[in-house]
């Protein structure tokens, strides 16, 4: 279950509330510094770190030499010391540059040095879709991470969450891999001016008295709402569940919507194959209670992505695939429905215009 | 390089610490040796015998307060910082006495008491880490100069010439230590290296470099004494890089010599155990002086044996603990 703060009435778009985050943190303690490629020129990060450098001075919010290993380490290093570094990249595929360090190192210390050292990094990387992000610039990357014990991957779907849990994360004395989507940072929410940390493992679920239940991943929570509106014109309920982190993963939350409901489609921002939503759909087959329930798996085709809309179309889960694989979940008997293309015309995600 | 006029006449204080600094970490590791045979030591060893000097001489300049970084052969380095041989064997024994309860073994010594900040068994990682608490130390107004050691093997990796760069590029408080002993396991150099010009490819980056081709600990002794002078007084802004050449007398891993194998050749050896420090500077201190160093090492080894023994082993229940920090 979620912990809710009010969220009050004003409306803030996610990236801004990354940006409030930030700020708040770096506010109240000294220890927190932001680095990475372009945090401190003048698009800070699609707007997710403008200002900083203005109001923090160049000590505390730095660009790097384009050195992802190195610069993790020296994340690592800096929070062994009694810092709490925010390290920025502006794409997630980036980051397998420096997965020597995340994995051999961040994920390690505490464990392999019988916890003398604590490394509360925040690793904080946003996913591209659209207009030709293509094979490099479009990778969800989280379930590799959340493989590895003493790493924590948090992929927060709209400002609100994504406000408390980047402060979470910071807070956190643990390495974080933060997860960011970015056609979600131009999406709004009702967010609380004062600063506030969302605790993780608690999943949020959309709806209630579902016919079925949508498992989202990231920016793929927002595609399984825009399912639901489609639904509705079958009669079809769903509930949507957002897990908010991957790991520590609010299974209980999921577990409980499936019962409600006895339908599940989980649909990863990311490969099917050997992820996030295999790891869902096991522990619903681990669980004698849920031994009836129906799951299904939706992501990215296992393909590279394509930079050609007309391939691209294909490779991702939307909401008129989302709904239709509902449909077909619940109704396996009955003739095979598409939503209304104009329906499922606005409720896909156009809005977006490159070149980023 | 630059050109610097050093002391060469240490005091016998000087000579006695290193002595005693130096004979410590030798015959710990001897015993080491001896007693890898039992299978009591649950932990592959990389000893450090031969090549002690780089960590004695350094740490000798260091304060307590100042960050030490260092690899899978890093005994040496590990006590030369004031971690305890108690410590070290517990941890090779897997015991809840250990440096890391147990869960580091050999390859990860660590000791935040002493500012050990850990040693990475993954080639070169170590340094960039080092890096970031240099970075810390300087944010943070601390005072403390960090020294990372290395192998060369290092210094081919990526992260290497990407932390030089960022070190220099911060003007950060930093040692780097390479210690040369031309092995990357049983590689040598010349299949690795396009050139053996390693000082002058890091000064390319404006940063200061030494070369000690012999295995020299008193020239160690006086290069690093200054070098932490400088940086500490602010005479000196940004990492100072230090190649150390010394051998490694013992297998890649392992307690044993390894010249039968045939990548080494023990000829090659010989030169350089005529250079060995710990018997050098045995013979420039009074028979009286060094018995009495070399009574109280022993009594500390035979201790430190008898603690890992009798070291309790961990409870099952540990396995889950440290995978994440409160």
């Amino acid at each position: 279950m979620s912990t809710q703060i009010d969220p009050g009435t004003r409306v803030l778009r996610y990236v801004d509330a990354i940006r409030e985050a930030l700020e708040q943190e770096m506010d109240v303690d000294p220890s927190v510094f932001v680095f990475g490629l372009d945090v401190d020129d003048h698009k800070g990060i699609q707007g997710s770190t403008m200002g900083l450098v203005d109001k923090f001075g160049a000590e505390r919010v730095f660009t790097t030499p384009l050195s992802e290993d190195a610069m993790t380490g020296v994340a690592i290093g800096a929070a062994m010391t009694g810092m709490r570094p925010v390290h920025v990249h502006i794409r997630m595929d980036f980051m397998m540059l420096a997965m020597n360090q995340l994995v051999n190192m961040a994920a390690k210390t505490h464990y392999m040095y019988g916890g003398a050292y604590k490394v509360p990094i925040v690793v904080r990387s946003m996913i591209g879709k659209s207009w030709g992000q293509g094979a490099q610039h479009s990778q969800g990357l989280h379930s590799m991470f959340a493989h590895v014990p003493g790493l924590k991957v948090v992929a927060p779907s709209n400002a609100y969450d994504v406000k408390g849990c980047l402060i979470q994360a910071i807070r956190d004395n643990n390495p974080i891999i933060f997860m960011e989507h970015r056609l979600l940072y131009f999406t709004d929410a009702y967010v609380p001016e004062q600063s506030y940390a969302l605790p993780f493992g608690q999943a949020r679920t959309h709806g209630e008295d579902g016919d079925i239940t949508l498992v989202g991943v990231s920016n793929m929570v927002v595609e399984c709402l825009r399912a639901c509106e489609l639904l509705t014109d079958v009669g079809i309920n769903a509930e949507v569940v957002d897990p908010v982190t991957i790991r520590p993963l609010d299974f209980d939350s999921i577990a409980a919507s499936a019962r409600r409901t006895g339908h599940v489609i989980i649909v990863d921002n990311g490969w099917v194959d050997f992820g996030t939503s295999a790891e869902i759909a096991a522990r619903i087959a681990e669980d004698d209670s849920l031994a009836s329930i129906k799951v299904r798996r939706m992501g990215y085709a296992p393909t590279t992505c394509p930079t050609t809309p007309w391939l691209e179309k294909g490779y991702y889960p939307n909401p008129a695939t989302i709904a239709e694989a509902a449909h077909t979940l619940l109704k396996p008997n009955a003739p095979t429905w598409s939503p209304n293309p104009e329906r499922a015309e606005l409720t896909y995600q156009t809005q977006f215009r490159g070149p980023f | 390089m630059v050109s610097v006029v050093y002391q060469l006449s240490p005091n016998n204080e000087i000579i006695e610490r290193l002595y005693r600094g130096l004979a410590f970490v030798r015959r710990i590791e001897e015993r080491v040796a001896e007693i890898y045979p039992t299978d009591k030591i649950k932990s592959p060893v990389h000893l450090s015998i031969g090549q002690e000097a780089a960590s004695v001489a350094v740490c000798d300049v260091l304060n307590a307060e100042d960050i030490v970084s260092g690899t899978y052969r890093g005994h040496a380095l590990y006590l030369a910082k004031g971690g305890s041989g108690k410590g070290m064997l517990a941890e090779m024994y897997g015991k809840t006495g250990g440096a890391a309860r147990g869960k580091g073994g050999s390859m990860h010594l660590v000791s935040p008491e002493h500012n050990v900040l850990g040693a990475s068994a993954v080639v070169g990682t170590n340094v960039p880490i080092a890096t970031g608490a240099a970075l810390s130390a300087k944010m943070r107004n601390s005072g403390q100069i960090v020294a990372v050691f290395f192998g060369d093997g290092a210094t081919e990796e990526g992260s290497f010439s990407e932390s030089l760069n960022f070190a220099a590029l911060k003007k950060l408080p930093m040692l780097f230590i390479c210690e040369n002993n031309f092995y990357a396991i049983h590689e040598p150099i010349a299949k690795r290296w396009a050139t053996d010009r390693l000082c002058e490819r890091v000064a390319t980056y404006g940063i200061e470099t030494h070369l000690i081709k012999d295995d020299d600990v008193l020239e160690l002794h006086d290069i690093a004494s200054s070098a932490v002078q400088r940086l500490r007084s602010g005479a000196h802004e940004g990492p100072i890089f230090i190649e150390y050449q010394a051998y490694r007398f013992r297998e890649h891993v392992g307690p044993n010599e390894d010249f039968d194998q045939g990548y080494r050749d023990a000829q090659e050896s010989k030169i350089w155990e005529e250079r060995d420090q710990v018997a050098r500077l045995a013979t420039m201190l009074n028979d009286d002086v060094r018995d009495l160093i070399d009574a109280e090492i022993a009594i500390e080894i035979d201790e430190a044996v008898r603690y890992a023994e009798d070291s309790p082993i961990p409870e099952i229940e540990e396995l889950y603990d440290h995978v994440y920090a409160d």
